[in-house]
């Protein structure tokens, strides 16, 4: 548990790093280092996409599975690392 | 039939009744009991007659006075119904339109009676009367008689106990009133048609009701089923998922079936099982968490050391084509590690599965400040942060990635010890050597063996107690047996026998031949070089001697199964052929060399680190003389680079210093470079191409030997 937190952690002083996210199979914030609207905000609409990404990856190959998901902005990068269970999302500025 | 007959009665009754005029006809004497029955009606009309004589006023009649009774009151009374409606309107389907209708009818009917008589002279009369007059004749008088008797039978119970209820039987039944007209019929007595008119006005009616059971309506209601509603739509993949459940499912059901056969046994390890179930299901969401956390980890270092990676993937230096042979280390990442920035590194080895995993070994090479070491592994994905971490009570000297089996560590220590860690258990390592048959002295080197004959693993260490041991691993116990001693002199038994002092040499590293399994060579703290056998645990094959300090490292080259290279303290780099007593090639690097490494990609390159902390990188197939490149790869005082290891994929070399750190430099592409095809002819690939290569160059100076030693 601890080295999980300390990686979370780890994660959230990396430079550029706006926020870190974890959401559960339900889409709800479990974790967050953002504020509470826009937590959820990105919580729900993350939670459909990366449900529609997956569907995408497994139609095409039902052997196959979505390991990651990055959305490059002009402001800055979303990162989603889904899981069966949970969704890491971080928003990081690459450009800082 | 009777019912007919009945009714035929009940026409004919309407005429007597009214006038009592109609010939009696006799069917059968009446019964007496029927006569007193009807005697006692006639008194009770008899009663009433003489009563109704009488006039009689309502009480509320309005008292008027003479003239008033006699005023005239003109009343006109009109055709036209007063209530009739003035405006009806009907829709008229020929014009298509709601239409008055002019023409109201203007009848009001207040009362109307259909009376049942018919007069004597019309013809229905006649035609009656003529039906009844044949009917008399004709019909026999059986059939009215059953029906009559069958109407007394009643009467006669229900006459027999009051005379109420003889009342409401005749009430009751309409064939019960026809059969008591019928007997009115047969016995006329005068009196009678006066005691039945005055008896009509005296009728009460008694009626009586059996008590209904009241209505009882229950109802209830029972709870609904619970019921959902539920829509999904199918893909591909979750037919999938369901198939490979299903198969899932099956396998362990039939393991289920096995292990019934064996049931004893197996319930104790199902307990186990379950336990560790439990265990795992709460450490598993965690770990997942942690899996994806990793990943997360990487892509972020990977957009901050975006440059980096681009240089690491695509870029080269492309200045090395005005630079004519030389090339250079272009430094990529750091690793570091707060924890052991107190520590040297002693040992660096890249995974053999895992291309960009390297283990990093953290001890003291000064005697005089030993402390703890730490066992590190990076990878390239994330230059930030270990991957795992273990540290340990003594610093690691050396430490070996098993071939096969890629998370499996040995690690020599300081202290005499040696360690075996799996990646896969924790922080601890898993076997360890006991105290009794550990070296005295720090563990040089360490080397995984083959598996032995009976499948175990096993390892070579060596340590400078002199002792060459390799360790066994035996049901989680390291079982060790001393493969060869080193005494000073090559053999002990060349000493002079009153000094038979254990004098033994200090082995600092040693490495296993590449095809011969037996061979191997021993670099000692004496500068000899002794290569060894497995099979002779007191004699050499040969003894080199090869430097005037320490030897640092000896290696075999990858290709050329002739050629070894070694390094020492004494400044110099040195290539042999093993059979061969004196150095094919001797490089002097104007410092202590602490580490040289064949390069995986070419059999005539390989580079060397010095203490004065510059990476030196050789290519002899383009230059015999001197290094391609020697650069500084750390500039702080008081620091040096100990080790340097090349990549066996990537063209990076990694080079870890005395203040923990390890960095990782790409070779430029005139240190890789590879034959040219020349004149049209195709570029040859595989060792065969290495081997000759540096055959060629080892047979120039073969026989003038004496010529490279100048």
């Amino acid at each position: 548990m601890a080295e999980v937190e300390e990686t979370l952690k780890r994660i959230q002083s990396h430079k550029g790093v706006i926020a870190t996210i974890v959401i559960n199979a339900e889409g709800i914030p479990v974790r967050t280092t953002l504020d509470n609207s826009t937590t959820v905000q990105y919580a729900a609409l993350l939670q459909q996409l990366i449900m529609k990404a997956r569907s995408a990856v497994r139609d095409i190959d039902p052997q196959n599975d979505l390991t990651f998901l990055r959305i490059r902005s002009k402001k800055h990068e979303i990162m989603v690392a889904p899981d069966k269970d949970y969704l890491l999302v971080v928003v990081q500025n690459p450009c800082e | 039939m009777p019912g007919k007959a009945a009714d035929k009665h009940r026409k004919g009754q309407g005429r007597p009744s009214g006038g009592r005029a109609g010939p009696p006809r006799v069917l059968r004497a009446a019964p007496k009991k029927r006569d007193d029955d009807v005697s006692t009606e006639a008194g009770d009309v008899a009663d009433a007659g003489a009563g109704g004589k009488a006039l009689v006023k309502p009480p509320d009649q309005l008292e008027l006075t003479e003239a008033e009774l006699k005023e005239e009151i003109t009343r006109v009374l009109k055709a036209d119904n007063p209530h009739a409606p003035q405006n009806i309107v009907r829709y008229s389907y020929k014009e298509r339109a709601y239409k008055q209708i002019s023409h109201v009818n203007q009848m009001a009917i207040h009362f109307s009676y259909n009376g049942n008589l018919i007069p004597k002279d019309s013809d229905e009369g006649r035609r009656q009367s003529m039906k009844s007059t044949t009917g008399a004749e004709k019909a026999p008088a059986e059939t009215s008689a059953e029906t009559s008797e069958e109407t007394q039978g009643k009467d006669e119970e229900s006459t027999g106990d009051t005379q109420a209820a003889g009342e409401e039987t005749a009430e009751e039944s309409g064939a019960a009133e026809v059969a008591e007209t019928a007997e009115d019929e047969e016995v006329p007595p005068p009196k009678k048609p006066e005691k039945k008119l005055a008896n009509q006005f005296n009728f009460t009616e008694r009626a009586s009701r059996t008590l209904n059971n009241p209505l009882r309506e229950k109802a209830c209601q029972s709870e609904p089923m619970p019921c959902k509603d539920f829509s999904s739509t199918v893909n591909q993949w979750e037919i999938y998922d369901a198939y490979v459940e299903h198969i899932q499912k099956m396998e362990k059901e039939k393991e289920k079936e096995k292990s019934k056969s064996q049931a004893v046994k197996k319930e104790e390890v199902k307990k186990k099982e379950r336990k560790f179930t439990s265990l795992e299901f709460q450490s598993n969401e965690i770990a997942k968490v942690s899996k994806v956390a990793k990943i997360m980890e990487r892509m972020v270092n990977q957009n901050t050391m975006d440059d980096i990676i681009q240089d690491f993937k695509y870029f080269e230096d492309e200045s090395d084509e005005y630079r004519g042979q030389k090339g250079t280390l272009l430094p990529l990442w750091k690793f570091q590690y707060d924890k052991a920035k107190r520590f040297a590194v002693t040992a660096i080895s890249w995974n053999p599965k895992y291309k960009d995993l390297f283990a990093v070994g953290y001890g003291s090479y000064d005697l005089m400040k030993q402390s703890q070491g730490m066992l590190l592994l990076y990878t390239m994905k994330n230059p930030s942060f270990p991957e795992y971490i273990f540290s340990s009570e003594s610093g690691i000297m050396c430490l070996d990635f098993h071939n096969d089996y890629p998370y499996l560590v040995a690690v020599g220590f300081y202290d005499g010890n040696v360690a075996i860690y799996n990646l896969k258990a924790t922080s601890q390592p898993s076997h360890k050597s006991c105290a009794k048959s550990k070296h005295t002295e720090p563990v040089w080197q360490v080397k995984w063996q083959k598996n032995d004959m009976d499948n175990n693993l096993n390892f070579f260490s060596v340590s400078s107690d002199g002792r060459i041991v390799s360790w066994t691993l035996l049901q989680n116990e390291l079982v060790h047996t001393d493969v060869i001693k080193l005494s000073v002199e090559g053999t002990a038994a060349q000493r002079p026998e009153g000094l038979q002092l254990k004098t033994l040499g200090c082995g600092t590293s040693f490495d296993f031949h590449k095809k011969i399994d037996y061979l191997f060579l021993v670099g000692t703290e004496e500068g000899k070089i002794y290569k060894c056998s497995k099979c002779y645990s007191s004699q050499f094959l040969d003894v080199f001697e090869a430097h005037h300090m320490a030897v640092d490292s000896v290696s075999w080259n990858p290709y050329h199964s002739k050629v070894f290279i070694s390094c020492s303290s004494d400044w110099t780099v040195k290539i042999w052929d093993h059979t061969i007593k004196t150095p094919m090639f001797v490089y002097d690097l104007n410092s202590g060399v602490g580490d040289v490494a064949w390069a995986p990609y070419s059999s005539t390159v390989f580079a060397a680190v010095t203490t004065d902390s510059k990476a030196h990188v050789f290519d002899l197939s383009i230059n015999k003389y001197e290094a391609l490149c020697t650069q500084l790869v750390v500039s702080r005082k008081k620091n040096k680079i100990t080790h340097v290891q090349f990549n066996p994929v990537y063209p990076v070399i990694i080079i870890g210093d005395q203040r923990g750190q390890v960095i990782c430099l790409k070779l430029s592409p005139n240190l890789r470079k590879m034959p040219k095809a020349k004149k049209g002819q195709e570029v040859e690939k595989g060792p065969e191409v290495q081997i000759a290569k540096l055959e060629k160059l080892l047979s120039l100076v073969r026989e003038p030997a004496n010529k490279t030693e100048l």
